[in-house]
C-alpha cells in the first residue's frame, strides 16, 4: 500500500469528482469533446444592445434558464451545476451532506441597472435622480429579496444549503486567479487536518453591458468583431486581447486517505499549489516577470517536483500583448531551454477568459488531460509570434502522456497562483 | 499533525470614528463617546472616518488617486499595521509577508448613475442609452477602484507586501475567515508572518441602499445595539493585523502585544428557531475554556434586529462582563471582525477593561485585571464568528 503521506509528510490530497460548465456547454463530456475538437465557445453577444460598443463578442453561457439574468443568479447556477456533477461524480457524502468545507471563487456583485431603474421610477423625482431619491424608495417598497441577492456572500450561502458542506463558507476573489485559489485554500485545509475533504467552486456568469464596458475602458478586450470563433489567439502574433467570457468549474477534493478508506475513485493528485503577489502595478505585470516566476518556482517546491518533471503546462494564455509575453518570459526562466519543447496550451483560445472561474475550469480540464492521454490545441494559431517560440499544440489536439501539469493563473491586482497536478498518487 | 503554535500580534493598524493608532482608541474608549453623523446622511446615521493624512502612509498622490476611499483607509490601516510591528519597508519579511484582507465591492460613481437615471426612461432605446453613457462617462480607472481583491492589490504595491495575497468576500464572516485563515496557516507552521484585516467606507449611499433594501440601514438618532437593535448603524474603519508566530517574532526582536489563542468561523441555520443563540454559545463555551478569569466580551453585533437580539441574549447569559465595539465605532461590515479584534488586543495589552457605555444596560463596570477577551461577531444576515485574544505572560 502506498502511503497516504506526500514527500513533506503531509496529506495527499487527491481529487475525486469534477464539474464544469462553459460557452461549449454542461458537462465534462460535452466540453472535452469540444476542446479536443477544437471547437471555439464565442459568439456574438445577444444579451444586450451593441450599438457603440468596441467589443461585441464573448464567451456568454446563453443556455440556461438564469442566462441573462443577474450576474449572482447566473454565477450561481453555474456553480450548482458544476458542482452536482462533481459531487455525483465522486459519491461522497449523501445528498445535501458534504462532509467538508466549501470554498467559492466568485466575481464581482452590486446592484444592477434593471434594479436600480426599478427604484428610479418608484421614487418618481421630480427632479435630477440622485442616491437619495433610491434609498427612499428603498425604504418604502419591498426589496428584501435584492438584499440577499446583491450580497457578496450570497451565493456561496445558498451553494452549502443545496450541498450541506461544513460550516462557513469562504467566498474568494483573487481576480483571474481566483479558481487556483479556490483549490489552494481546499488543499491547505486538508493538509492541515482541519477537514478530510473540501469542495473547491469558482464561477463567473458576470458578462452585463457595464462588465463589457469596464474591461473594453481597460483597454483589456480583443477587438477581433468580425470572426467571434477566431478571435481568442494565444501567443500568436496578431493577438489583441482577451474574449469575456462565462462559466464555472468544481472539484471535490479529499485526503488520500479518506478517498481510499471509501473506495473512491481517484482522478487525479493536487501535487502543489504556489503563489506570489505583484507589486508593479494594478493591472500589469512586473516586466522582468519575477512574481510569476517565484509563483511558479513556489508551486514546484511545494509539489516536491523540478521543472523536468512537468510534461504539459496549461498556461494562462490570455491572448492578451502583455500577459502572453510575461507569461513565456516566466517560463523560460523556469525551464530553460526545455521551454520551447514542453506541450503547452491555452483552453482560452476555445472557452474564452472565464475570469473568476478561470482556474478552476482549467484544473478541471488539466486532469482530463492526463486521464485521456490527449492535449487540447491552442486553436487560432495560425501566425507564430517569433518573440515567444512555445509549443502550443497548435490548432489540433495531440495524443500524448501526460504525468504532470502545471496550471498557471495569473490575475488584475498582482495576483499569481499556480497549480502541479499528476493522475496517480506517488 | 504536528503540534499547533502560538500566536502572536505583533502589529495593529486601527483607524475608525475614534482616530487613527491605538492610542487615540485607547482615549476615546476611555471617554466613552462614539462621534456619529445624524444628519450628512439623513435619515441615516453614520459614524464618519476621523480625519486622517493619507500621505502618512500612502505617499504617492497617484496611488492614492487609484483608490476609492475603503482602499485608501485600508491600505492606510495596513501601513499602521506595519509600522506597528516595525516591519514597514522591511523587504525581506514583506516579500514573505501572506495577506489576507477581508472585502466588499468599492463605491460607484454615483453621479454618473444619477444622471443616467434621470433621462434613462425617457429614451426610446433605453439600454442602448445606458451603454452609451457608461461608455463616455465612466472613469475607467474607478473598476479597479471597485475589485474587491484591489485592495490588496494596492497593499502591495503601496507597501510591497507579497508573500502571498487572499481576499474574501461575504461580509462580517469574511473579516472572521480572513484572521482564521492567516492564524491557522500560522499555527500550523506553514507560514511565519501575515497581514490580515479589512476597511470599509460607511460615508457612501450606494452602500446604504444595500442595508436600506432590507430596512436594515439604521436611522437616527443613534442608540446603543445591544439595548435597541432597530438596525445598522454603519461605521467608516480600517484594521490589520500582523499576526506572527513567536519564533519569527523573537528572531527579530519584536514583542508581542497580544496573544490570539483561537478564532472559529460557523454558519448557524438560520431558519430554525434558536439557531444563532444555540451556535454562538457553543462557540464562547469554547473559546472560554473552563476558566472566567480576567475574561470580558467584545460584542461586534451588528444591530441588525433579529441576530443582534440573539446575540444579546447569549452574552447576557454567559454572565461575562460585555462591551460592544459598534456602540463605539460603528458597524464596518467586512471589516468589523478585525476592528473588534485590534480593540481586544488593544484591551488586554492595557490590563484593563474601557468603562461601561450610559444606556447599554448590558454593559457593567469591571475592575479586575483583564487578561482575556472573546470577541463575538454575529453577521447581519449569516455567518457567526468568536475569537479569544490573550495577554502574554
Amino acid at each position: 500500500m502506498a502511503s497516504y503521506t506526500d514527500k513533506a509528510g503531509r496529506p495527499i490530497v487527491v481529487v475525486t469528482g469534477m464539474g464544469l460548465v462553459t460557452s461549449l456547454g454542461q458537462g465534462k463530456e460535452d466540453n472535452w469533446a469540444k476542446l479536443t475538437a477544437g471547437q471555439s465557445g464565442i459568439h456574438r453577444i445577444t444579451r444586450f444592445p451593441l450599438d457603440s460598443m468596441r467589443t461585441t463578442i464573448a464567451g456568454t453561457v446563453d443556455f440556461l434558464s438564469e442566462s441573462g439574468r443577474t450576474a449572482p443568479d447566473l454565477s450561481e447556477q453555474l456553480a450548482q451545476l458544476a458542482a452536482d456533477e462533481a459531487i455525483a461524480q465522486s459519491g461522497i457524502g449523501s445528498k445535501g451532506n458534504f462532509p467538508g468545507p466549501l470554498f467559492c471563487a466568485v466575481p464581482p456583485i452590486e446592484i444592477e441597472w434593471p434594479q436600480r431603474r426599478i427604484l428610479a421610477q418608484e421614487a418618481a423625482a421630480n427632479a435630477a435622480v440622485t442616491y437619495d431619491d433610491l434609498l427612499r424608495a428603498a425604504e418604502t417598497h419591498q426589496h428584501g429579496a435584492w438584499h440577499e441577492r446583491f450580497l457578496y456572500g450570497s451565493i456561496a450561502d445558498h451553494l452549502a444549503d443545496r450541498f450541506g458542506t461544513r460550516g462557513q463558507p469562504i467566498s474568494l476573489s483573487t481576480a483571474c486567479a481566483s479558481g487556483n485559489t479556490s483549490i489552494q485554500l481546499g488543499v491547505e485545509a486538508i493538509r492541515r487536518g482541519d477537514c478530510d475533504a473540501a469542495l473547491s467552486i469558482a464561477t463567473d456568469g458576470s458578462v452585463t453591458a457595464e462588465a463589457l464596458i469596464r474591461f473594453s475602458l481597460l483597454s483589456a478586450l480583443s477587438t477581433n468583431n468580425e470572426v467571434p470563433e477566431a478571435a481568442s489567439r494565444p501567443f500568436s502574433k496578431n493577438r489583441d486581447g482577451f474574449i469575456i467570457a462565462e462559466g464555472a468549474g468544481a472539484l471535490v477534493l479529499e485526503s488520500l486517505e479518506h478517498a481510499v478508506a471509501r473506495g473512491a475513485n481517484i482522478l487525479g493528485v493536487i501535487e502543489g499549489v504556489g503563489e506570489m503577489a505583484d507589486s508593479f502595478h494594478r493591472t500589469r505585470s512586473s516586466p522582468d516577470a519575477k512574481p510569476v516566476i517565484g509563483c511558479m518556482r513556489a508551486a514546484l517546491a511545494d509539489a516536491g517536483v523540478s521543472p523536468d518533471e512537468i510534461d504539459y503546462i496549461n498556461a494562462h494564455g490570455t491572448s492578451t500583448p502583455e500577459n502572453d509575453r510575461m507569461e513565456f518570459t516566466g517560463m523560460s526562466a523556469v525551464f530553460g531551454e526545455r521551454i520551447g519543447s514542453i506541450p503547452l496550451s491555452s483552453n482560452k483560445s476555445m472557452i474564452g477568459h472565464t475570469l473568476t472561474a478561470a482556474g478552476a475550469i482549467e484544473a478541471v480540464v488539466s486532469v482530463l488531460t492526463i486521464q485521456n492521454g490527449r492535449i487540447p490545441p491552442t486553436i487560432n494559431y495560425e501566425m507564430p509570434d517569433p518573440a515567444i517560440p512555445l509549443d502550443v499544440v497548435p490548432n489540433v489536439a495531440r495524443d500524448a502522456q501526460v504525468n504532470r501539469v502545471m496550471s498557471n493563473s495569473f490575475g488584475f491586482g498582482g495576483q499569481n497562483v499556480c497549480v502541479i497536478m499528476t493522475g496517480e498518487p506517488a | 499533525m504536528s503540534e499547533r503554535r502560538d500566536v502572536w500580534i505583533t502589529g495593529i493598524g486601527l483607524v475608525s470614528s475614534l482616530g487613527e493608532g491605538l492610542e487615540a482608541h485607547w482615549a476615546a474608549l476611555n471617554e466613552g463617546k462614539p462621534v456619529v453623523d445624524e444628519t450628512g446622511f439623513a435619515p441615516y446615521v453614520v459614524h464618519p472616518l476621523a480625519k486622517i493624512n493619507f500621505d502618512a502612509q500612502i505617499a504617492k498622490k497617484g496611488d492614492q488617486r487609484q483608490m476609492e476611499p475603503w482602499q485608501r483607509i485600508g491600505t492606510y490601516a495596513a501601513g499602521l499595521a506595519l509600522d506597528s510591528a516595525g516591519i514597514k519597508g522591511n523587504k525581506d519579511i514583506l516579500g514573505t509577508t501572506d495577506m489576507v484582507v477581508a472585502a466588499g465591492g468599492g463605491e460607484r460613481d454615483q453621479s454618473v448613475d444619477g444622471a443616467i437615471l434621470t433621462e434613462i426612461e425617457k429614451q426610446p432605446k433605453p439600454d442602448v442609452f445606458l451603454n452609451e453613457q457608461l461608455q463616455s462617462n465612466l472613469r475607467p480607472t474607478l473598476f479597479l477602484a471597485q475589485l474587491s481583491n484591489l485592495l490588496a492589490g494596492n497593499i502591495s504595491i503601496v507597501h510591497g507586501v507579497t508573500g502571498s495575497s487572499r481576499t474574501f468576500m461575504g461580509e462580517e464572516s469574511s473579516g472572521t475567515d480572513a484572521v482564521r485563515i492567516g492564524f491557522s496557516r500560522i499555527a500550523a507552521g506553514t507560514s511565519e508572518i501575515a497581514l490580515v484585516g479589512g476597511a470599509y467606507n460607511a460615508e457612501r449611499r450606494d452602500m446604504l441602499l444595500l442595508y436600506a433594501l432590507k430596512h436594515l440601514a439604521k436611522h437616527a438618532p443613534w442608540s446603543p445595539v445591544l439595548k435597541n437593535a432597530n438596525g445598522v448603524p454603519t461605521g467608516s474603519a480600517g484594521a490589520f493585523l500582523v499576526l506572527e508566530s513567536p519564533e519569527h517574532a523573537t528572531a527579530r526582536g519584536a514583542k508581542p502585544i497580544a496573544k490570539l489563542s483561537g478564532i472559529w468561523s460557523e454558519r448557524a441555520r438560520r431558519g430554525d428557531e434558536g439557531a444563532i443563540e444555540a451556535t454562538l454559545a457553543t462557540m464562547i463555551a469554547t473559546a472560554r475554556g473552563d476558566t472566567a478569569e480576567g475574561t470580558a466580551i467584545l460584542s461586534a453585533a451588528s444591530g441588525a434586529p433579529e441576530p443582534t437580539k440573539a446575540e444579546a441574549l447569549v452574552l447576557e447569559r454567559s454572565g461575562l462582563p460585555v462591551r460592544s465595539v459598534t456602540d463605539r465605532v460603528g458597524h464596518g461590515l467586512e471589516a468589523q471582525m478585525p476592528v473588534a479584534l485590534a480593540i481586544a488586543a488593544l484591551s488586554v495589552a492595557q490590563g484593563r477593561l474601557f468603562p461601561p457605555l450610559a444606556g447599554e444596560a448590558l454593559e457593567k463596570p469591571f475592575d479586575e485585571a483583564l487578561k482575556r477577551v472573546i470577541v463575538t461577531g454575529v453577521g447581519h444576515w449569516r455567518g457567526e464568528g468568536v475569537a479569544l485574544v490573550e495577554s502574554v505572560d
